[in-house]
């Protein structure tokens, strides 16, 4: 093993610009696969804050006893879908409406009664922020005798949906374009590290090395320049979020594991790459 | 030892490279194979060394039987032989040393075994002193004893060399010539591919000559010849 780890390591040094020109493909292969992760991350982020702003309003008949109510509330609390249901009283109404409108203050201020109905105002889970989950907690919403009416802006939440399912084809679609383009390339890079070898590899073979103890070295080196280059690619698309963050939008950044599933994209394409390439190269000779 | 029963080898584009070959060499013989460029040595010696398959026939070495040996078993039968080419071979970004000690890492060899026996046999091609050089600082001559070094450094029963002198002067022939002579005297099989009939009349080893593919004489079986019939 020690031998393997070895060979692995000075084929850095033997080829070195060969090696930093593999690392480097593989970084900016990498690099647009970040890119358009971050375009994503971003847009999921943004949906989400969208999201947060689904509610579903129930308006309550005026005279529902105060203690039937909090029973409801608490039912409605316990729904699998539901995060948080809160109890706006008409006073509550009438204080929030006077703060929000300001224009209409005055008219607010004159009321000799209060024309606004309580309500109970629920938050779904995030998962369940779509047009269905919204839908089934609104009618059973209806179902509760003291309640006057349900609104939750259908066509707001539809439109979200629609959103949310081409952000997710155009992200599948493209992000699966722009990692095959880098499987691609990377595995372009990588034979081309081993057709630099072959005339050591057919050396070895003669001398009466194994097909494995020929690949072992092949397949490290592989992973460890799809490390760097993966490393390398989350570094450079961290400074293009530092770029973006600080002259055009504030955006967000990869999460730990998003950014470890990069580095082990990069890897597995190199480990894999390498596999492929040796093995075809070792069928031939 | 090495057992050829006869062998045919087509080339991939028709034709044949060996034709109906059968011969058997003895432990601790001095093979000559000679005969005109294209006439089947490096064919011969490449179907002793399983880079390629006979076609039909027998080959038999080192106790394998060629045809039935699977890509697995190759390793552990080019460990059993030592290969020398015209062209050297050698690994150009490493030292003489480093090219011998290859041969053993690749087979394995325990670690600390390795630099004792690589002096071994660096000292018995007269390199020792050259150790730390680089191919490219050694002359042709001393290139050839590496990779005769590096042949030798797994104990082989059979030295094979494809026209090992080929690109040598006259001086480093002689050189390498006797170093394959003292490794045969100390019983290694040697098998040399050669059109330098000068060096074959040089010593009296046994004689196989391939015309066209085909063995035209094999001095062990046939009667000897005169100087003038030879080619």
């Amino acid at each position: 093993m020690n031998l393997v780890i070895r060979e692995a390591l000075l084929a850095f040094r033997r080829a070195p610009l060969l090696s930093a020109l593999s690392v480097t493909t593989i970084a900016f292969s990498l690099f647009v696969v970040g890119l358009f992760g971050l375009v994503a991350v971003n847009l999921q982020q943004a949906l989400r804050d969208v999201a947060e702003r689904v509610e579903i309003v129930a308006y309550l008949l005026p005279g529902a006893p105060i203690e039937t109510i909090t029973l409801a509330q608490k039912d409605i609390e316990a729904f699998p879908e539901v995060q948080a249901a809160s109890y706006v009283s008409e006073d509550q109404a009438l204080q929030r409406a006077r703060t929000e409108l300001v224009e209409f203050r005055d008219v607010l201020q004159e009321l000799e009664r209060n024309p606004l109905p309580a309500s109970i105002e629920v938050k779904l889970k995030p998962r369940f922020r779509d047009v269905d989950h919204v839908n089934d907690v609104a009618e059973r919403l209806r179902g509760f005798g003291f309640v006057d009416d349900v609104r939750f802006g259908r066509d707001w939440v539809e439109k979200l949906d629609r959103l949310r399912q081409i952000a997710a084809a155009v992200g599948l679609v493209v992000g699966a374009a722009f990692a095959a383009v880098a499987i691609i390339i990377i595995g372009t890079t990588i034979r081309m590290a081993v057709l630099q070898r072959s005339r050591e590899i057919a050396i070895m073979r003669l001398v009466g090395a194994t097909d494995g103890f020929v690949r072992r070295p092949f397949l490290l080196q592989g992973a460890l320049k799809g490390m760097l280059g993966g490393l390398a690619a989350v570094a450079l698309s961290y400074g293009a979020y530092a770029l973006i963050n600080r002259w055009l939008i504030h955006a967000a950044f990869f999460s730990r594991d998003q950014a470890v599933a990069i580095v082990g994209f990069g890897m597995l394409i190199g480990f894999f790459g390498s596999a492929a390439s040796v093995g075809r190269h070792l069928r031939k000779v | 030892m090495i057992k050829f029963t006869n062998v045919f080898k087509a080339f991939p584009k028709g034709g044949l490279a060996l034709k109906d070959v059968s011969f058997h060499i003895a432990k601790g013989e001095f093979v000559f194979l000679t005969g005109h460029s294209g006439a089947g040595k490096s064919t011969v010696l490449k179907l002793i060394y399983a880079e390629e398959p006979a076609t039909s026939g027998e080959v038999r070495v080192s106790g394998f039987n060629l045809a039935e040996a699977r890509r697995k078993d190759i390793p552990r039968l080019r460990r059993r032989l030592g290969i020398v080419f015209q062209d050297f071979r050698l690994l150009e970004d490493r030292t003489a040393e480093e090219n011998v000690a290859f041969a053993l890492e690749v087979t394995g060899a325990r670690r600390a075994s390795i630099p004792a026996r690589v002096m071994r046999v660096l000292t018995q091609v007269g390199l020792a002193a050259k150790a730390q050089a680089y191919p490219r600082e050694l002359s042709g001559g001393e290139q050839q004893r590496v990779a005769i070094a590096r042949a030798l450094v797994n104990e082989p029963t059979v030295l094979l060399a494809d026209e090992p002198t080929g690109n040598l002067d006259e001086r480093a022939t002689r050189g390498v010539f006797q170093l394959l002579r003292d490794i045969n005297a100390s019983g290694t099989a040697v098998v040399m591919a050669t059109h330098d009939l000068d060096l074959v009349r040089q010593a009296p080893y046994r004689v196989i000559e391939l015309q066209e593919g085909a063995l035209m004489y094999d001095s062990a079986v046939d009667e000897p010849r005169d100087e003038a019939a030879s080619p």
